[in-house]
């Protein structure tokens, strides 16, 4: 999901001008939007079954790899069911700024016919297609909290924890970020502006359009680049994951004894899938098959490429060996922080991005850490949090046209804007903050609630036998 | 009769398989075990964190022999098994007081 910041005024001129040539005319679906979104939006749920799960599950050990992929599979089932009872509807109706209402519930009202809006005036793909897209951004985010508490955490507590979640921290966030009333709504009142003819008239149009681009979610009117969900996705999941981590206390036996991953063989494969998938989150965020989306699969690429050689090749000269494990890690940690960047840096931008992440990610996910001395089992934190954070400050910088970025669209003029660094650090500022107080003590108040309700924790006796055989009564490996 | 216990480097399973039977031992059983001994573990490192790993994984080998075959076994697995590198593993030699074949029940020597 992307926008482009859009002042009222500017698309009170683009409108203007779009009519004084032609009729307005009812948005149209094109099938060729509507085949990407259909292939982008399963190849997203392909990030986080089989992909997310086998790569988290493969860092874990054996007595745990069930448990892990049990959590990722249930967030999966769950969400998807939530998100068409009332989490759409909460993110993607008008209601305040910081959260939507309940006129969808249900899908009330949404049939095959049904639009939804693109960044493009009349160009609509169907608003189903658009649900299922986004509700596999909106299942994806909580299982990637489940490896920071990975190893330690009941089943029972991550069943309640993830509704709870999803309600009270993601719908609202994604609504802040990404809800708008779209180019074509604006057009509409923007019409009836320049149609208006006397005073009176020209008073209620003008109303009409203040209120149609008032109809926005918080961070979205702050001006916040986020192409793809580096605030939504990974910054809101990140602190989440060390917020728990910090919560629930480190695992039994943390630094004492060894917790080496059981099948790096798993990761690699999941890391892999990843990246695949990720194709559809970042270029399927453009909304439209078009130079946007190709933009954005190459950033993908190369961010991603760029990232791994970083983390690999710093670890080859700090302690002397160039591990898989590190050039996997940097791969998730470039695709985090292309994600926000990837329809507005250039692709030599995205590369300086990928270099950038995969060093400080690295720093984070060990010297960091160790010195912290909190257990977030698969760095959910040290990746997620920190590479959505450079994601979402490195956007602000590379869009600059200067260095290679697109550059903001300003359709008073219908040209690119002139760059205002100051002000859209600021911006990129605003959504970063808001999604760290927010998630960081709207999770810290979920997990308590749930610690009371049926705890969080896994018993001592349990984590040692593996929580695979005491929680789920199965085994991953009978060999 | 004796066993002859080896605990042997992983890769030297077949040369020293290939000794034994050039001295006419036909049977031997396998284990994969762990342990340490003078070798040092080694190190592995999972992003941040460092593991120090004691336990090296290593082969265990137990032949049944008459005990006039003794001295000639641990000479054909020491020749076998030897790299002169620090690791190469040890040999145990443990009295054996009876031994029978399930299939014929012949008894001893006969049964090895």
């Amino acid at each position: 999901m992307t926008f482009k910041r859009a002042t009222g005024a500017g698309l009170t001129a683009l409108a203007a001008v779009l009519f004084a040539t032609a009729a307005y005319a009812e948005p149209t679906v094109n099938k060729g939007d509507n085949a990407w979104m259909l292939t982008s939006t399963v190849l997203v749920l392909l990030m986080t079954i089989p992909g997310l799960a086998l790569f988290y599950g493969g860092l874990v050990r054996s007595k745990n790899m069930l448990s892990v992929l049990a959590q990722v599979f249930y967030c999966v089932c769950i969400v998807t069911i939530i998100w068409v009872l009332y989490g759409y509807s909460l993110a993607f109706t008008g209601g305040s700024d910081f959260i939507g209402g309940f006129s969808k519930a249900f899908l009330m009202g949404v049939t095959p016919d049904s639009k939804a809006a693109t960044f493009s005036v009349d160009a609509n793909i169907s608003e189903l297609i658009y649900i299922c897209f986004q509700m596999t951004f909106a299942a994806i985010t909580p299982a990637l909290i489940v490896g920071a508490f990975a190893e330690r955490m009941k089943f029972s507590a991550v069943a309640l924890f993830i509704p709870l979640w999803v309600t009270l921290v993601y719908f609202p966030i994604a609504h802040m970020v990404w809800y708008w009333a779209g180019p074509d709504a604006i057009a509409d009142a923007a019409k009836a502006l320049a149609a208006a003819a006397d005073g009176a008239a020209k008073t209620a149009a003008q109303a009409k359009l203040d209120e149609v681009n008032a109809d926005a979610g918080w961070i979205f009117k702050k001006g916040a680049l986020d192409f793809a969900g580096g605030t939504v996705v990974h910054i809101n999941a990140g602190i989440a994951g060390l917020v728990g981590a910090l919560l629930i206390g480190k695992r039994t036996g943390y630094g004492r004894e060894l917790m080496a991953p059981h099948s790096l063989t798993m990761t690699m494969i999941g890391a892999a899938l990843l990246w695949v998938g990720w194709f559809g989150f970042n270029a399927g965020s453009n909304l439209e098959a078009s130079g946007g989306a190709a933009l954005a699969m190459t950033n993908s690429f190369v961010a991603t490429a760029a990232a791994a050689l970083a983390w690999m090749f710093a670890e080859w000269i700090i302690k002397g060996h160039p591990s898989l494990l590190g050039a996997l890690s940097g791969a998730v940690a470039g695709l985090v922080a292309v994600t926000p960047a990837a329809g507005y840096a250039g692709p030599m931008g995205a590369i300086v991005l990928g270099l950038v992440v995969g060093l400080v990610c690295l720093f984070f996910c060990t010297v960091v850490k160790n010195s912290l001395g909190y257990d977030d089992s698969l760095d959910v934190f040290g990746v997620h949090c920190i590479g959505g954070i450079i994601g979402a400050l490195g956007t602000g910088i590379l869009v600059n046209p200067s260095l290679g970025g697109t550059g903001v669209m300003d359709y008073a003029t219908g040209k690119i804007a002139d760059y205002d660094l100051v002000g859209q650090m600021t911006s990129q500022a605003w959504g970063v903050c808001t999604t760290l107080v927010w998630s960081g003590i709207g999770s810290a108040i979920l997990y308590k609630v749930v610690d009371v309700i049926v705890g969080l924790r896994a018993s001592v006796e349990v984590e040692r036998e593996g929580l695979d055989v005491t929680e789920h009564t199965e085994r991953a490996y009978n060999m | 009769m004796k066993i002859v216990m080896a605990i042997i480097k992983p890769f030297k399973l077949e040369e020293v398989r290939d000794a034994l039977t050039a001295i006419g031992v036909h049977g031997l059983t396998v284990t994969e075990v762990k342990g340490y001994g003078r070798q040092k573990g080694h190190t592995e490192i999972y992003r941040g964190a460092e593991y120090a790993v004691s336990f090296l994984p290593k082969i265990k080998i137990e032949v049944a022999v008459a005990s006039d075959q003794v001295e000639k076994t641990i000479d054909a697995i020491t020749v076998a098994a030897k790299t002169g590198q620090i690791g190469d593993g040890k040999i145990f030699v443990i009295n054996l007081e009876n031994a029978v074949r399930i299939r014929t029940g012949e008894a001893d020597a006969a049964a090895l």
